[in-house]
């Protein structure tokens, strides 16, 4: 073995990113897809909002607009955010629980280089004739068997999603049961370990669930079966129940490790222990069991029995309480601490009040006659941007600011962080704040066009979404700036922050944790210290 | 004069906060016309300032740590790290307060679903309507009067939606939310709507009615009304539907009891007319006259104005074989529809009459050359 390379980076392009299977390496791949997947599901956003900025077609036929409304939400939670987390997970979780690697490598290298072939699958349709899918990203039929053969490239580009996302979750399992250093319990690992533990069983759980309704979908479409066709005995509706048995847990996917990002970070800047540590694991494993049994709370206008939505509405109304915990619990962290405010701690404070507010507007939607108001209204996309943008894109960033010197070596200009903060998280409100009222006052959603009244609101959250989507092309050249130079990180790039990770140098060796062995459980960061 | 200003200042606190300034800018949810809608609005205030005052607490305590808990006012950091008595307290707290709001809203769902009047008696429906959502236009039918009709977005609307028209859709009345011909339905009675669709899902919704209901093709959905105001009420198709899911707007007007009675005596006598309409024999020129209105209203949002299609999802007319082939494989096309495609049966949507100039104006235009007439009856025999 040739010790001359003092890390035992593997040499070449080819070796170093094609091959790898180092969890380190894989992490930077899925982190730098998901942000190039961010940009190109952001410009369709843009092009959305382009539209929507006056009444009236201006840009883009009806058809293209609903190409765009649908592959901006696949891209952005299959390719954008989901990456994003499993990126986090494979750099942060071996280093979280002092382990030396991901405990299947070379299924962890295969899992990510599935996702560029599953987005070429997707992407290809835009290109096709007749164009990419424009029934919604929930895929409904009758509407969606409509879209010509994209319907096949469709359910394949999904098939291949969830064989990814489901080998990440094994090997996130396999990893934390198998890899933790021999003193590390359960109860020890820091809250961001946790949270993707829950998140990884129920993408097992649902990833196949998904699969199989597209694979109906695929049957019904080029095999002349009738699972979703009411002449041939089917029932559209079925779809929608498998679809949201997905979907719903589908959204916990998304936001259950931005809760453990921001457990890590509020800590960290308030210099205070993590507020009732062993409550957030049984609120987060909480609302993951409450997540399968909500489902049909997107379905209250679908034609359910009383009885159905009574009892979807009591469950969903549920999740506000493992929900409340949380946010209580982080602004319990926060008080009397010593806070200060760089920028992973004004992303994770923005997160909680911005999605507390994507959680009141929950709350309201749960309330099923009222929803009978609110859905499918811009209401409801204001609710879900709020929920997944200050929310979970909001976690990612903060998460990104606050491990980039640990990755990279350097520390990213605190004076550009704020920047980006601050034009970000005002214009997130001019985008999606107006939507509330949008919603409201009677605009549904998925509509290129709109009458007159509603044209002030709409060109206010076009112009919030053209600073925001500005906003994030300042953040790219922000972290392409600190992995090229900058300040020398510091291994405790914080001072004290707490987590296994800071007790290795800046930026993290190739190889880390090798010596299998107890570590120091006073690093460990979390706040019940037993 | 400082009395004056104080006034002033009232009145614009007072302007800016009652729900008629906002309902002016449509910032809130509308009260309706409707028990329903009132009930569906106190909910949503309800809830709303439930989470307004649970906002000031939270964000409060949140604004005041960070002013008050801040490393550079000096402050040492507290160690502790749990407390049971205040977790237990934020967890019974929110179950309260969601039991406070579940108790209306279950008796809300109830008056919805399974509708009771004021003796508690199970609730007297006095007419039926059926809905069905076609891409992209609704039918309705007076099942107790036994006729019909479709309803489609109005023609200055559909011209000036198309991209570049050139016609600012300020200069359009209700542009987007008008119809060539709306439902009518009269005031203080019990309606029952029952929803369907043909082809793919659509959602019915008149805000000012309180609620939305999915049309689902091969089920059968119900709602109900009681509209207390005349007026007429605009909403859109809610549920995604296709390319023109944005232009299949609703358009209801709620009448007295009489002039309901006149209208649907009058829908009678048209209706007898029309059926005198489909015996007689038409010349060329009336079906090709007919025929362009019924395409351009009906046929074109698909097929195009100039029959050009948008392939490959809706087949272009112009120059096709098969509208330049036999008339009666075109007639049973446009009667029956095609299944797995956005092409509707029209056969039950559209008279014998409309659908014989439709298609002779096919076969006649675009540079097509078929150069036949269909009647009429031509298309009653194949029915």
């Amino acid at each position: 073995m040739s010790h001359d390379s003092h890390d035992h980076k593997p040499k070449g392009f080819v070796n170093r990113w094609l091959l790898t299977t180092n969890h380190k390496d894989i992490g930077t791949l899925y982190l730098i897809f998901a942000l190039a997947m961010f940009i190109i599901g952001g410009a369709m956003a843009m092009i959305i909002r382009l539209e929507l900025f006056q009444p009236g077609l201006q840009f883009v036929e009806p058809d293209f607009f609903n190409q765009m409304t649908t592959m901006h939400a696949l891209i952005m939670v299959f390719g954008a955010v989901m990456p994003a987390f499993v990126g986090l997970a494979n750099w942060m979780i071996p280093l979280m629980i002092g382990a030396p690697d991901m405990a299947l490598p070379r299924m962890n290298n295969w899992s990510f280089w599935i996702l560029p072939f599953a987005f070429s699958l997707l992407g290809s349709t835009l290109f096709m004739d007749g164009g990419a899918p424009a029934g919604g990203w929930t895929m409904y039929p009758p509407l969606v068997l409509q879209g010509g053969h994209n319907v096949a490239y469709l359910v394949f580009a999904v098939h291949l999603m969830g064989i990814s996302s489901i080998m990440g979750a094994i090997n996130v399992i396999a990893t934390i049961m198998n890899m933790r250093a021999p003193n590390v319990g359960y109860l020890n690992m820091p809250l961001f370990v946790w949270t993707w533990l829950i998140t990884a069983f129920l993408l097992i759980a649902v990833m196949p669930v998904l699969a199989g309704a597209v694979t109906m979908l695929l049957t019904d479409r080029y095999f002349g079966t009738s699972f979703f066709n009411a002449a041939g005995g089917g029932d559209p509706v079925l779809f929608q129940h498998i679809f949201w048995f997905f979907g719903h847990p589908e959204v916990y996917i998304m936001i259950l490790p931005s809760f453990g990002v921001v457990s890590e970070i509020i800590p960290t800047f308030a210099r205070k222990p993590l507020f009732g540590y062993v409550s957030m694991v049984y609120a987060t494993a909480g609302i993951a069991f409450l997540s399968f049994i909500v489902w049909a709370h997107h379905m209250f206008s679908v034609g359910m029995p009383l009885g159905g939505e009574l009892y979807f509405m009591y469950a969903t109304m549920m999740i506000a309480v493992p929900t409340g915990v949380k946010i209580f619990n982080w602004v319990a962290t926060m008080w009397k601490g010593a806070m200060t405010f760089e920028t992973p701690m004004l992303f994770s404070l923005a997160f909680v009040v911005l999605f507390t507010i994507g959680g009141f507007s929950g709350v309201m939607m749960a309330l099923a006659p009222v929803d009978l108001q609110y859905h499918d209204t811009y209401f409801i996309v204001a609710h879900f941007h709020y929920v997944l943008v200050p929310g979970a894109v909001f976690a990612i960033i903060a998460g990104a600011y606050y491990w980039l010197p640990k990755w990279s070596g350097h520390m990213y200009s605190e004076k550009l962080g704020k920047i980006h903060f601050w034009w970000s998280t005002i214009s997130v409100n001019v985008l999606f704040f107006p939507q509330h009222f949008l919603g409201l006052a009677g605009m549904p959603r998925r509509i290129p066009d709109y009458s007159t009244q509603f044209a002030e609101f709409n060109m206010m959250s076009s112009i919030g979404g053209f600073a925001f989507g500005l906003a994030q092309v300042f953040f790219v050249y922000i972290v392409i700036k600190t992995v090229r130079g900058g300040k020398k990180a510091e291994a405790n790039a914080w001072g004290d922050a707490k987590g296994l990770e800071w007790t290795v140098p800046s930026p993290a060796p190739h190889h880390t944790f090798e010596e299998f062995g107890p570590v120091d459980l006073k690093k460990m960061a979390h706040g019940d210290v037993h | 004069m400082k009395k004056a200003q104080t006034k002033l200042m009232w009145l614009v606190t007072g302007l800016l906060f009652s729900s008629a300034t906002w309902a002016e800018y449509g910032l809130n949810l509308r009260k309706g016309v409707t028990d329903y809608s009132q009930t569906a609005y106190d909910m949503h205030m309800l809830a709303f300032w439930i989470c307004v005052v649970i906002g000031i607490i939270v964000f409060g305590a949140m604004l005041y740590s960070i002013v008050a808990h801040r490393k550079s006012k000096g402050v040492t950091p507290e160690q502790f790290s749990h407390s049971t008595f205040a977790e237990i307290l934020w967890t019974i707290i929110p179950i309260v307060i969601l039991a406070a709001m579940a108790w209306p809203a279950t008796k809300a769902l109830i008056q919805m679903e399974n509708p009771t009047d004021e003796a508690g008696k199970p609730m007297n429906m006095d007419m039926t309507i059926k809905v069905t959502g076609y891409q992209w236009k609704w039918r309705y039918d007076y099942m107790d009067e036994g006729f019909g009709f479709l309803s489609t977005l109005a023609k200055d609307s559909n011209i000036a939606r198309q991209k570049d028209s050139g016609i600012k859709p300020e200069t359009v009345d209700n542009y987007l939310l008008d119809v060539d011909k709306p439902l009518v339905i009269p005031v203080d009675t019990n309606i029952r709507f029952l929803l369907t669709a043909d082809d793919v899902i659509h959602a019915w919704w008149v805000p000012d009615f309180g609620w939305k209901r999915d049309a689902v093709p091969g089920f059968v959905n119900e709602a109900w009304t009681n509209v207390k105001v005349p007026g007429t009420y605009r909403g859109q198709c809610a549920e995604l539907c296709g390319k023109d899911h944005g232009f299949m707007p609703v358009v209801v007007e709620a009448v007295s009891k009489e002039d309901y009675a006149a209208w649907v005596a009058e829908q009678k006598g048209g209706q007898a007319e029309e059926a005198v309409m489909a015996e007689k024999t038409w010349t060329k020129e009336e079906l090709m006259t007919k025929g362009e209105a019924v395409y351009n209203q009906q046929c074109a949002t698909c097929h195009q104005a100039d029959g050009a299609g948008l392939p490959p999802t809706f087949p272009a007319l112009a120059g096709s074989d098969f509208v330049n082939g036999p008339a009666a494989d075109q007639i049973g096309l446009v009667l029956n529809g095609k299944p797995g495609t956005a092409m509707a049966a029209f056969g039950n949507i559209l008279s014998e009459t409309d659908i014989a100039a439709a298609i002779t104006y096919t076969r006649n235009s675009f540079g097509n050359t078929a150069g036949d007439i269909v009647q009429p009856t031509d298309v009653k025999n194949l029915k």
